[in-house]
């Protein structure tokens, strides 16, 4: 029997706002602890909450980028929960009638695209951070209180690997909104996910497990493959599949049980009576679509469409909001696109990987006018092709112009035919049998010695001008 | 001339001339409060030196220095601040109460936090963890309840006036059986960041005062929009002492007959109908009305109330602040279960805990619709009943407690008789509407009886203009209850 | 509708509050009279009524993302029971 994998995602994103949801603390990341907490965010006695008006904008510019239904009428609710790092030991959010629902996001999968429905966007307030040592827990609640929209999926991922594809694309549109660093490794994207398996072509669901505690894409694929792997084996075994929730271990590479004893969750949500509801108006729903950026999708089909770049190019120039910003500026500058994305796509973008260097800071790393400098001098024949590619992790490295790296390196090309010719004289003189070679015809012999004259002049001598002097000097 | 029998008004007069000074008040009242409060337990937390000390430096604003003491659910920063419950033991805010601010701007002096039913649970200020406090008026007795030290420090003269709040009656019910005036406002016209939450729907802060001149000159100062508190409601507030007209020729008064049903006390019934009398008398039509859904706000309100407090409630727990348990045993598999169990269970008292339970059960799985939506939905019901009346009338007018004040102890075992107290009460709560309590008389055992009015949101002008004209021809309000004097 | 002592043990439970087996009882019988009377309710029909949950209707009240000040530390921390390098501390969570 072939199993089938059923997999839904439920997403928490920390929204890139100067204050908490729903007091004026900062939510900068990294502070010291319980520096940027108040008597609201602590919960203490008496404290009322007042809703971020910019929290409410940001979830709903998701909202609409996920092609949801945003509400028209919403509420906060209280949802109920004792734990050391939730100070009300409540947890204002949304319950019945959560900001936007029935939205969908469109994922490339092998055979074509795949649309991978959301049930619902909804907005509530994060927890504080727990720190446990030996003999006790600590708790900082700088983190409580920070806006968090959660975005659930439907079930409709069916292995890991589309897992981490929607979770990439559904980064590259929250950054494209410029509403969140979508850092996992901080934090501020979170991902747990739901899991089952059945019977190919059933309809029914199986019983899932909720997995949780993965803290990058690539933690979040191995943690479903992992579970793929052991709730197959326990079908197969004939055994059954507990419900329950189980923690990815990064360092064994497994999922483990949480075995918690605790009672089944009660909730009891109520409505937040602290809170008044909110109504959005059509018209300001209208107005917040229509003030969307350009999404990853229109920005691949318009790169294809204005610049003639391939699809793939496209593709992989547009999931990086800052990439296709800094490709676009330099279009605008130098006409030869394809020219730039090549050198985005290859020499740039591995040395940004090699040093880890965010694409965001791409343009403070090599400004634009450096990069259409060089590529202007490749053209004008002051440094070959090959040159360049020297000259770039300098250039990246140091902050220096290209003609300044070529000066101090001596590197720009020789283009004096006096020069040329004594080395090829030399090179004659150095390879008689190559020379006849040549003359007798043979083409890989010519390259030989345009090679041997590269080589001796470290690269820099123009290589059309060389291949025609040989020749002239040859008579062939 | 006795400082501490005078009117705010009186005193407020005696600071601006500078006839007296902020300190020698002061004094006055930390001697009598020496002197008295021993037999009342009025006050939960009082710090004479330092009260004396911020005397010495207040100046200015409106009040120049005039004392008032509070109830002990207002956050104070730094000041001891408990509900009178063992949870909150030694808690003391880092923030003020936006009431307490507004205070302080205009140059109030915090005396102290006045004792209350443990989180405002309760008609009768006994579920206090420092003990009951007891009535002025007859020391076997309760003053009412929850802000029963609100009213009985007022009535003893411990204090010229105090805040309470008011979830379910708990300005009204204290200030009608210690024989002074207490106002519940209109939900939102007085905000409420820095109460400690009972149920946030429906708590609103109000004062209680000698007369409603007091009342209306303490609700010019705390009156208004709060942006901290999002349920704060943005309007004008009127000049509340220019509601003092003395004419109320025409004003049309309701008199709800399901106010006035068996189970009332016949001397209670008595006095509030001499009263209304008297409204007559002074012009107003005075006509039979009806509020059908009357009988259903207990069963509603001890499901919406309960149910917000176990919520709000839920942040004791002995992390962060307040009591913590000692009798964690080492080594058990749930460390933090049994922290949080051991912390609540000995921290709330009965009362609370039974308050805690009720609102769960009814927010459950499973039963969040057959009650508590339930209950929203009647709720409803009686707020329509009202703004139906309001169609045709200015004002309604009834007693404020069906009985005068009953003996310590007399209820304690019977929670539900206890709930019922607040019959006449809780309606105006869960509509919203403002509601006052005057004194009109006495019952045959000289416990004060209070009389009741009620009016449309946001006029609590109408409120005062009736009760001032009230107070114009009686003189019940200037009673002291004789072993005060 | 009908409750017994577990009802009020599940409650109690999930309330995170301990009770004494004579309180248990004592409890199970008051709150069973004040749900029974509550049941008063049933006779009203709802049906189509609108539940209030708010006494006055307000909608959309927002703050602007504006920073107001945090507290320092030391007054964060002012009423913890027990403290440890700036964090509150409280029994190991496993």
């Amino acid at each position: 029997m072939q199993y089938e994998t059923v997999i839904g995602l439920e997403v928490h994103v920390q929204l890139d706002i100067n204050t908490k949801a729903f007091c004026g603390c900062s939510i900068e990341f990294g502070k010291p602890a319980n520096t940027q907490v108040c008597p609201i965010c602590l919960g203490l006695p008496g404290v009322l909450p007042v809703l971020n008006e910019k929290f409410l904008q940001y979830a709903m510019r998701a909202a609409l980028a996920l092609n949801c239904t945003v509400a028209n009428f919403l509420k906060f609710d209280r949802k109920h929960y004792y734990y050391p790092d939730l100070p009300k030991n409540y947890q204002i959010s949304q319950y019945d009638k959560p900001l936007a629902a029935n939205g969908h996001l469109q994922i490339k999968i092998e055979t074509g695209q795949k649309k991978i429905r959301i049930l619902r966007v909804h907005m509530e307030e994060d927890a504080g951070k727990l720190i446990h040592t030996k003999d006790a827990s600590l708790v900082d609640l700088n983190r409580t209180g920070t806006p968090l929209i959660e975005i659930v999926s439907q079930p409709d991922i069916s292995s890991a690997a589309e897992a981490y594809t929607y979770l990439t694309r559904l980064k590259s549109i929250l950054e494209y909104l410029e509403i969140s660093d979508c850092d996992m490794e901080k934090g501020s994207l979170r991902c747990d996910a739901n899991i089952s398996l059945r019977p190919q072509g059933h309809t029914t669901l199986g019983t899932k497990a909720e997995v949780k505690n993965m803290n990058s894409f690539k933690g979040v694929r191995d943690a479903l493959n992992y579970e793929i792997i052991r709730q197959e084996k326990t079908l197969r075994e004939g055994g059954t599949i507990i419900q329950e929730t189980r923690l990815w271990n990064e360092e064994k590479q497994k999922t483990f049980s949480m075995r918690s004893k605790e009672e089944a969750h009660d909730y009891r949500y109520i409505p937040d009576p602290d809170l008044v509801p909110f109504v959005i108006e059509k018209e300001a729903i209208e107005k917040a679509r229509r003030e969307l950026p350009e999404l990853p999708q229109a920005k691949k089909e318009r790169l294809i469409k204005d610049y003639s770049l391939s699809d793939y190019d496209a593709g992989i120039l547009s999931a990086d909001k800052q990439l296709a910003i800094y490709f676009e500026d330099a279009a605008q500058n130098y006409k030869q696109p394809k020219i730039i994305c090549n050198w985005l796509m290859s020499d740039i973008m591995s040395y940004l990987n090699t040093n880890n260097i965010p694409i965001k800071k791409l343009k403070e790393v090599l400004p634009i006018d450096k990069l259409v400098a060089m590529l202007k001098l490749i053209d004008n024949n002051t440094i070959s092709g090959k040159i360049a590619k020297q000259v770039l992790p300098e250039m990246l490295k140091t902050g220096k112009d290209t003609s300044v790296i070529i000066k101090e390196k001596n590197l720009s090309q020789i283009t004096d035919a006096g020069v040329i010719e004594s080395v090829i004289n030399e090179v004659i003189n150095e390879n008689e049998k190559v020379v006849e070679e040549v003359k007798s015809g043979k083409d890989k012999a010519l390259m030989f010695l345009v090679g041997q004259v590269m080589k001796k002049t470290r690269g820099k001598a123009n290589p059309r001008m060389v291949n025609s002097l040989i020749k002239k000097k040859l008579e062939v | 001339m006795e400082l501490t029998a005078l009117t705010a008004h009186k005193l407020l007069k005696l600071l601006s001339e500078n006839e007296v000074s902020p300190e020698e008040v002061a004094s006055a009242y930390l001697k009598r409060i020496e002197a008295v409060d021993k037999k009342l337990n009025s006050f939960a937390h009082i710090d004479p030196d330092e009260v004396l000390k911020k005397a010495k430096k207040i100046k200015g604003g409106k009040l120049k220095g005039l004392p008032i003491a509070v109830k002990d659910n207002f956050c104070v920063k730094g000041q001891l601040t408990t509900c009178s419950s063992k949870i909150l033991k030694g808690f003391r805010p880092p923030y003020n109460a936006t009431v307490i601010d507004k205070l302080e701007q205009e140059g109030a002096l915090i005396l102290g936090n006045l004792n209350m039913d443990e989180f405002a649970f309760g008609s009768s200020c006994e579920t206090s963890c420092y003990g009951p406090t007891r009535n002025p008026w007859n020391i076997d007795y309760a003053p009412g309840g929850s802000s029963g030290g609100s009213a009985a420090s007022v009535a003893a003269r411990l204090t010229p006036w105090s805040l309470g709040s008011d979830t379910g009656g708990s300005i009204r019910q204290p200030a009608s059986l210690c024989g002074v005036v207490g106002l519940k406002p209109t939900y939102g016209r007085v905000s409420r960041y820095g109460l400690i939450a009972f149920a946030s729907s429906l708590d609103q802060i109000g004062p209680l005062t000698q007369n409603v001149e007091d009342a209306a000159l303490l609700m010019n100062i705390i009156s208004g929009y709060d942006k901290k508190d999002s349920t704060s409601v943005n309007t004008a507030v009127p000049d509340y002492l220019k509601s003092f007209t003395g004419d109320i020729k025409g004003i049309k008064i309701g008199i709800p007959k399901e106010y006035f049903i068996s189970g009332i006390d016949p001397d209670v019934k008595d006095t509030v109908t001499k009263a209304i009398d008297i409204l007559k008398k002074l012009g107003a039509s005075v006509d039979e009305i009806s509020l059908p859904h009357t009988e259903y706000a207990v069963a509603t309100y001890y499901i919406v109330a309960p149910g917000e407090a176990s919520s709000n409630l839920a942040r004791f727990d002995g992390m962060h602040y307040g009591h913590r348990t000692n009798n964690l045993k080492k080594g058990t598999d749930n460390a933090l279960i049994d922290m949080y169990s051991k912390t609540r269970g000995e921290g709330f008292g009965d009362e609370a805990k039974r308050r805690i339970l009720l609102g769960t059960y009814v927010l459950s799985s499973g039963y969040y619709d057959a009650y508590y939506l339930k209950a929203l939905k009647v709720r409803t019901k009686i707020a329509e009943d009202f703004s139906k009346a309001f169609k045709n009338f200015d004002c309604i007018v009834t007693p404020t407690s069906p009985t005068g004040a009953f003996k310590i102890g007399e209820k304690t075992s019977d929670p539900l008789s206890m709930y019922l107290s607040d019959i006449f009460t809780i309606s105006a709560n869960l509509a919203g509407i403002p509601a006052m309590s005057v004194p009109c008389g006495f019952t045959s055992g000289n416990l004060p009886v209070g009389l009741q009015i009620l009016g449309k949101p946001f006029d609590e002008e109408m409120l005062f203009k009736v009760t001032h004209a009230y107070q114009q021809i009686t003189d019940w309000h200037t009673r002291v209850p004789a072993g005060c004097k | 509708m009908a409750i017994n002592k577990d009802t009020i043990k599940y409650v109690a439970k999930l309330s995170r509050i301990e009770l004494e087996e004579s309180t248990l009882e004592d409890f199970t019988s008051q709150i069973g009279r004040i749900l029974t009377y509550i049941e008063k309710l049933n006779q009203l029909d709802t049906e189509n009524t609108v539940p209030t949950s708010h006494a006055v209707e307000l909608k959309n009240v927002f703050r602007k993302d504006e920073n107001t000040p945090s507290l320092e530390n030391q007054a964060a921390l002012s009423n913890a029971p027990e403290q440890e390098n700036g964090h509150f501390k409280v029994p190991k969570i496993i």
